[in-house]
């Protein structure tokens, strides 16, 4: 007769190797249009508030992208005032639409970031099952 | 009006909606939306005279900025433009680059000539006083800094290019270590534009 303890590890295994192989094999569909953007909008007001004294973190210092699933990165201005928003100088109401095809790390000067500098990784599609998995990791 | 025109109707009506729409090709480049009209400068031109962006109206600027001392981004950036000019063809003609110093310290217009022109001959320099430059690089959102080694000293700054329509709007920005084909593809069609 089984213990409970060693049932209940056996479960948490079992468990465990469904949803590594649901990771793994589940296939990830590309998109198309729209889907694919990360977008990422300066609010209203911006600037008012950072003149206020308000530290707004609008772009992470680290963006990631993925190819064929997340590989075009948007960046919208609806602030009054121009921006320099990533790596250029945006008008108010302007958008900057920015597709990547090669999996690489990209680094942009961006005067937004303490740093200096804002960071995008492009990863490839994950075509493997080892990717597949890595890539649902890095969305949890 | 009987049912079967009512039917007619409907159908060419779902027809025209169904119909794939014919849209721009699109650019590989980062695109500006709406795009704006490129800020004007008036610099010292490597060429003799001045670099006016308004001369250029009706060809296509991809317009840089750099320095002759720089020993990395730009003369990749260059050499790639050099080749993707070559492999336009006779339609480089229409083509004009435009590279801007961050170092007009050093950058004199005979230097830029002598720089530019080991990459490509038609090439454009623009340099000019250090406050002016400022203004032209606070314009296009470009950001410099100069870092001081021993005796000497380098710059580092935006590596992207802007690409100017014919119109002179300021349409997209190709990031740094992008190929020649990717500047001849989006040359292509601003070109036919």
């Amino acid at each position: 007769m089984r213990s409970p303890l060693r049932s209940v590890l056996l479960a948490c295994g079992a468990v465990g190797i469904a949803v590594l192989a649901w990771a793994g094999l589940a296939p990830i569909e590309t998109r198309t249009g729209a889907d694919r953007e990360q977008l990422f909008e300066i609010p209203r007001g911006t600037w008012a508030r950072r003149m206020s004294g308000e530290d707004l973190g609008i772009l992470p210092d680290e963006i990631r992208l993925t190819l064929g699933i997340r590989d075009i990165l948007v960046l919208r201005n609806l602030d009054e005032v121009p921006q320099i928003f990533g790596p250029t100088l945006m008008m108010p109401g302007q958008s900057f639409r920015l597709p990547f095809e090669q999996a690489a790390e990209y680094q942009f000067a961006c005067t937004a970031h303490a740093s200096g500098q804002m960071r995008v990784i492009v990863y490839a599609y994950p075509a493997t099952p080892w990717a597949r998995i890595m890539w649902r990791a890095r969305r949890l | 009006m009987n049912a079967r025109t009512v039917r007619c109707l409907l159908l060419m009506l779902a027809a025209i909606v169904a119909a794939p729409v014919a849209s721009a090709p699109a650019l590989k480049a980062g695109v500006f939306d709406p795009p704006r009209d490129a800020p004007r400068f008036s610099l010292q031109s490597s060429g003799g005279g001045k670099v006016d962006l308004r001369s250029y109206r009706g060809k296509v600027v991809i317009l840089g900025f750099g320095f002759t001392w720089c020993t990395d981004v730009c003369p990749v950036t260059l050499a790639t433009l050099a080749q993707a000019r070559r492999k336009l063809g006779a339609a480089a003609d229409d083509a004009q680059v435009v590279y801007v110093t961050v170092d007009p310290e050093r950058d004199d217009p005979a230097r830029m000539k002598e720089y530019l022109h080991a990459f490509d001959p038609t090439f454009i320099g623009g340099t000019g006083g250090a406050a002016e430059l400022a203004a032209v690089r606070k314009d296009y959102g470009i950001v410099a800094e100069k870092h001081v080694k021993g005796s000497s000293y380098s710059v580092s700054h935006s590596s992207y290019t802007y690409l100017i329509d014919r119109r002179g709007r300021l349409r997209a920005l190709m990031p740094y270590g992008r190929g020649a084909d990717d500047y001849v593809h989006d040359l292509r069609i601003l070109l036919a534009e």
